[in-house]
């Protein structure tokens, strides 16, 4: 399944992680990464797991503090950021949780409205409820919306979990591992829906992953961690024409050659 | 050793941090009322079966084993003025909260761990909205106004416990019981009963928001952490309860 040809603005960077390092005690996850991501582009991020790839996108959300180098996100430095104006700027990014993260003691209506009535706090009953009921229709959950998250299946959470962050209508989505555990029809569907979101939303992307059917997909530009360090980049064809034996063995189990 | 102590000190800057956090965002709107109401129906509701059934056997019980020594001086007419006097002094506070500590204190504890452990506290925190706000001020309000009350639910149905445990062998009208128990309990005894309430209230929000807010992740941190809310809290509890108890009889 070929993606439709988005517009992608190569002259405004909207994420620019410059010189990024993070450790945890003695491991060390990322040593001086640099990386940018582009206005209107869907880059994916493939490693192997640990590799540090959560790390980065948590880090670009300013759940993480980097111990070096800077990460600038839509102009603002995360890294030297308050409390309050972090979460000014996490409005803007729209981050979708590896479990989905939802909210088990509520609803999906009440999982929808949550970050909507609390960061837009003039809003009337019926504006949150045609918001909710919009974003709903746009991932094909509609009817789901009484249901609670332990009622929903893997592929329902995870398009719920996109459309709670695409409530506040953000310009930047952080996918964590959007296929993972999930069957490969459930699959096709969430990078379809991923390409409509970068469509229809105008948002960027970043996509970690390791299934390179999704990074094939969704990707418009592909960025291997390899060691702490993102060693290859490019389309995903130029990141799997080699010979590197880090990087063969992902593509010959992906597509089983 | 010196790691023991180093991660000992850093727990307690921690803790530190923790609650001058609660200070400011306690202070600062916006409030989260409707959750403040939602999490004081859960304290207030959910512990009151329990908390019934126990405050009603402590005063019960406790009539009971306290009769023959007072009989020995002749003196079980004192019974109504003995037990009004040791519920509201010293029964009630403690029976409310270390029933709140199990019930209460594992279910905020395995609450949060839990939400810690799925990644809801993250993603709070990544949708602009603020997690400490919402799940921790409104569960360390709900317990510290919520416990008082519950306590002075348990100190009527304990003192009606041991109503019932006099008129077993005696005749005493319940106008005469409340009366002979409203004319031993002094103010003093009333604050002293509240201000233990509001401080082991406050310490049962405290320790199992704190312990389930920073649990480890995986499954068993959640096991971990109710496990630790309860007995943190009630081993916090029985500390306040020496020393609150040395504070007022010095006044």
């Amino acid at each position: 399944m070929e993606k439709d040809k988005v517009t992608i603005n190569y002259e405004r960077c909207v994420i620019d992680v410059a010189n990024v390092s993070k450790s945890f005690g003695d491991l060390h996850v990322l040593r001086h990464v640099n990386l940018k991501l582009y206005d209107g582009e869907n880059l994916v991020v493939l490693g192997r797991s640990g590799t540090g790839k959560s790390v980065l996108i948590k880090l670009i959300a300013g759940l993480l503090r980097p111990d070096e180098g800077n990460i600038d996100v839509l102009g603002e430095v995360v890294n030297e950021l308050n409390e309050r104006q972090l979460r000014i700027l996490r409005q803007r990014i729209g981050f979708s949780f590896q479990n989905s993260a939802l909210y088990d003691s509520m609803t999906v209506r009440e999982n929808l409205e949550f970050p909507l009535v609390r960061n837009k706090r003039n809003l009337t009953r019926s504006e949150i409820n045609k918001e909710v009921e919009d974003v709903l229709d746009g991932v094909g959950l509609l009817h789901a919306i009484n249901q609670m998250p332990s009622e929903l299946s893997g592929g329902q959470r995870k398009r719920i979990g996109i459309a709670r962050t695409l409530i506040l209508r953000p310009d930047i989505m952080l996918y964590d591992e959007p296929t993972a555990g999930l069957d490969p029809i459930t699959c096709l569907d969430i990078n379809g829906l991923i390409n409509e979101v970068q469509e229809r939303y105008k948002t960027s992307s970043i996509i970690i992953t390791h299934d390179l059917a999704c990074a094939k997909m969704v990707g418009d530009r592909t960025v291997m961690l390899l060691d702490g360090k993102f060693e290859r980049q490019g389309t995903f064809e130029e990141i799997f024409n080699t010979d590197d034996e880090r990087v063969k063995p992902f593509y010959d189990y992906n597509f089983i050659v | 050793m010196g790691k023991k102590i180093t991660s000992l000190l850093l727990e307690f800057a921690n803790i530190h941090r923790f609650f001058l956090r609660f200070l400011r965002e306690l202070v600062s709107p916006p409030y989260e009322f409707k959750e403040i109401i939602r999490q004081c129906y859960e304290v207030g509701w959910k512990s009151f079966p329990l908390i019934s059934l126990t405050g009603f056997i402590v005063g019960f019980v406790f009539t009971k084993q306290s009769r023959p020594s007072l009989e020995d001086f002749g003196a079980s007419s004192w019974l109504p003025n003995l037990i009004s006097i040791a519920i509201v002094r010293a029964l009630a506070p403690l029976v409310t909260a270390l029933i709140a500590s199990g019930k209460v204190g594992s279910q905020i504890g395995a609450e949060l761990s839990s939400m810690n452990v799925t990644e809801q506290i993250d993603a709070m925190e990544v949708s602009g909205t603020n997690p400490y706000k919402f799940l921790i001020v409104s569960r360390i309000l709900a317990t510290t106004v919520m416990i008082p009350v519950l306590c002075f639910y348990v100190a009527g149905i304990g003192l009606f416990g041991g109503y019932l445990s006099i008129i077993s062998k005696d005749q005493l009208s319940l106008l005469s019981f409340f009366t002979q128990v409203f004319e031993a309990i002094k103010m003093i005894d009333v604050f002293a009963m509240v201000l233990r309430a509001v401080v082991f209230g406050f310490t049962i929000g405290f320790v199992s928001t704190y312990v389930g807010y920073y649990s480890s992740k995986g499954t068993e941190g959640v096991g971990k952490a109710a496990n630790s809310a309860v007995v943190a809290s009630m081993f916090i509890v029985f500390i306040e309860e020496l020393l609150i108890v040395q504070v007022l009889s010095l006044l």
